[in-house]
């Protein structure tokens, strides 16, 4: 029913180092309708946040394509990308490492209307940097303060009112509150909300705290080493997850409630080199249930509406039991 | 009675005197562990907990830090009183420590088996042959094979590191482990094995456990008591059904509020208002008096521990009157009484005075 506004096909991003070719993602597709968001989960070196960069083409792809609110933007030219970037926006991870040192909180939210030539006129950027200041609530008094000067939740939300500056209809947000305290951490969550509501927005929720994006996404799509290896409706990940990382990946949450005593999945050994990987399923070394017919990639396959797969085994797998 | 305690402190006070000002990081911590017992130190950014541990060790920096404090005892013994060279034979032996960050706390120009060996060598009275057997034993039983003792720190992934870290940490079997934030660089994959490999640990050894966090997940899960932490007190403590189940300190209840719910996640977040108070200018009275939805006049004067029950105690001067009660536990009592889960939903829910105005809750 919902309007699609982001397509992404066959998107890959290799990188080059000198043992070998890294395939940070590896031929993922999905699709993301107006107005929802969509939560990519996964551990460190999955390749979720080179595909949050990839998708806005701060970095080239490697292949694949990228089709927003309709038109094909991976082959667009600088200037049209520049153009068509005014609706995509990201915000990122790290508050201190994101804002320029030596510029005021007001030039830092002005820097994209002035960029673009949004507004010209010096009130009316005036007028316009105070607007997103009150919209993400930072207080009036802070307009000629500094980054340095403040916490870690208002430079966040200093990040955000610069994404919002364009107007934007999507936003990448690249795990926008684990550099932040709970209590802090909860403000951005509702502020990001809000603006959700408000504005329509659209959104890619990148992180690897599993209970915030449970709790921020419609849908969520599970990475590991380069792959999508689980997507589902957020209630339907969580009720039934399928492949044997999701499984583990849920089990390991450490929930802040006594009624609930899990039992925990270990999942033996680490992440494997994403360096030249083998034409085998990508969890084979570390998987309980790995057997021969996990020696070939297994495809991204739906085995109910809306939730895909992909394992080999699927239907072998017992349910994972008492995860919450 | 207290030969039962491993750890006991009285009246902890620490303070950095810098030239911005007297940063009050640790302002009158009482702090008692039992033999055995894993206590989770529970606070946010700048509440004290890693200062608070530092000085058990006597290992913050002086100047400009000063340390003030009726007694430290470590099993029995006065760690205040104590030389510097009895305190090097205390650390890495009585007591030891592991650290947040695997990545800076191994040195990078020895091998993994070296640093195990060197804190065995150091304390206990064997060759250096043994030494280096024993941590070849250490490294497996945190399992990493025994043949990478040879290698170098850059040559494992973080989870590996810290595993190598409480290893070390492990090796002379200490009577105290203080564990600062150990899983916060890690995955979760990686962090439910480190996690249980501790638990594992700890009953084989018997060692009683400080662990710092601000994850209440991770308490849940290891600790057997909790200490809330906020402007360098303890401001709610008891044991983790006190805490988790019938908490009472406004702090305690907004921590709770700010995490999200895994069965229920369509709830609406409430977050604390406001932000952590600056400890050069700590308010007087409760410290949290400022963002706490609770708080009349009277949060300026004193705030005295009050004992809820033989195990559960807490630093709210509202206490004191008679029916006061918080949303989390009326919601709790009221579930009970209907017998059912719908009620306390409620604690999360929209009522609350500040959550419908988040968007300015931040203003000034």
């Amino acid at each position: 029913m919902g309007e699609k506004i982001l397509e992404v096909r066959h998107l890959a991003k290799f990188f080059k180092t000198g043992r070998g070719m890294l395939h940070a993602v590896d031929d993922i597709s999905f699709s993301l309708e107006k107005g929802k968001t969509l939560g990519l989960v996964g551990e460190s070196g999955c390749g979720k946040s080179t595909t949050g960069r990839a998708l806005l083409r701060l970095i080239e792809p490697t292949a694949g394509e990228i089709v927003f609110e309709g038109r094909d933007i991976t082959h667009l030219s600088r200037r049209k990308l520049k153009e068509a970037r005014k609706d995509m926006q990201l915000i990122f991870q790290d508050p201190y490492s994101s804002l320029d040192p030596r510029k005021t909180v007001s030039q830092i939210i002005a820097e994209p209307i002035e960029a673009y030539r949004i507004l010209k006129n010096r009130n009316e950027i005036h007028e316009r940097v105070a607007e997103l200041m009150s919209i993400v609530g930072l207080a009036p008094r802070l307009f000629n303060t500094y980054p340095h000067e403040l916490d870690g939740g208002r430079r966040q939300r200093i990040g955000i009112a610069r994404a919002l500056a364009m107007e934007p209809k999507f936003i990448v947000c690249d795990e926008p509150v684990s550099a932040l305290d709970v209590s802090i951490q909860a403000q951005i969550l509702n502020l990001l909300q809000e603006l959700r509501e408000k504005m329509g927005l659209t959104y890619i929720f990148i992180t690897h705290d599993l209970s915030v994006v449970n709790h921020f996404s419609d849908e969520i799509a599970v990475m590991y080493l380069g792959k999508i290896v689980e997507q589902a409706p957020s209630e339907e990940l969580f009720a039934n997850p399928l492949h044997p990382y999701t499984q583990a990946l849920l089990s390991a949450i450490p929930i802040p409630d006594l009624s609930v005593r899990k039992k925990r999945i270990i999942l033996k050994g680490e992440i494997t080199s994403p360096i030249d990987p083998k034409d085998e399923c990508r969890f084979y070394k570390r998987c309980n249930y790995a057997c021969d017919a996990c020696r070939k990639l297994p495809e991204l396959r739906e085995t109910s509406p809306g939730h895909l797969v992909a394992c080999s085994r699927i239907g072998e797998i017992p349910k994972a039991e008492g995860l919450f | 009675m207290e030969n039962d305690l491993i750890l006991d402190v009285r009246d902890l006070v620490v303070r950095f005197e810098t030239d911005d000002g007297v940063v009050r990081a640790v302002n009158g911590l009482d702090l008692s562990i039992k033999r055995g017992r894993a206590i989770g130190l529970v606070g946010e950014t700048g509440a004290g907990k890693t200062t608070t541990a530092l000085s058990l060790l006597r290992l913050v920096p002086d100047p400009p830090g000063v340390v003030e404090c009726e007694k430290i005892e470590l099993d029995g013994k006065d760690v205040l009183a104590m030389s510097v060279s009895e305190l090097e034979e205390v650390r890495g032996k009585d007591i030891s420590m592991i650290f947040q960050d695997p990545m800076t706390a191994l040195n990078p120009v020895f091998t993994v088996g070296e640093q195990i060996a060197e804190s065995i060598f150091l304390h206990e009275n064997v060759s250096r042959q043994e030494a280096d057997k024993r941590a070849v034993e250490m490294l497996e039983l945190v399992g990493i094979p025994g043949d990478r003792a040879g290698e170098y720190p850059h040559q494992f992934s973080g989870g590996m590191k810290q595993r190598v870290v409480i290893a070390i940490a492990l090796a002379c079997h200490p009577k105290l482990l203080i564990a600062d934030e150990p899983t916060t660089a890690l995955d979760v994959t990686i962090q439910a094995q480190v996690l249980d490999l501790m638990r594992r640990l700890r009953e084989q050894y018997k060692t009683s456990l400080i662990m710092i966090t601000h994850d209440l997940g991770i308490v849940a899960e290891i600790c057997d008591d909790v200490a809330v932490m906020y402007g360098g007190k303890i401001i709610e403590r008891g044991t983790l059904e006190d805490i988790f189940n019938h908490t009472r300190h406004p702090y305690t209840e907004g921590l709770f509020n700010s995490i999200p719910n895994i069965h229920d996640r369509k709830a609406r977040l409430t977050p604390i208002s406001g932000l952590m108070p600056d400890p050069t200018n700590l308010p007087p009275g409760c410290a949290f008096a400022p963002r706490c939805p609770y708080a009349v006049a009277g949060c300026g004067g004193p705030q005295e521990e009050i004992a809820v029950s033989d195990t559960h105690f807490v630093r709210c001067s509202r206490y004191k009157e008679e029916g006061f009660i918080i949303r989390r536990r009326a919601a709790e009592t009221a579930s009970m009484s209907i017998q059912e889960g719908k009620e306390s939903d409620n604690a999360g829910g929209g009522s609350w005075p500040h959550s419908a105005k988040s968007l300015q809750a931040e203003g000034e």
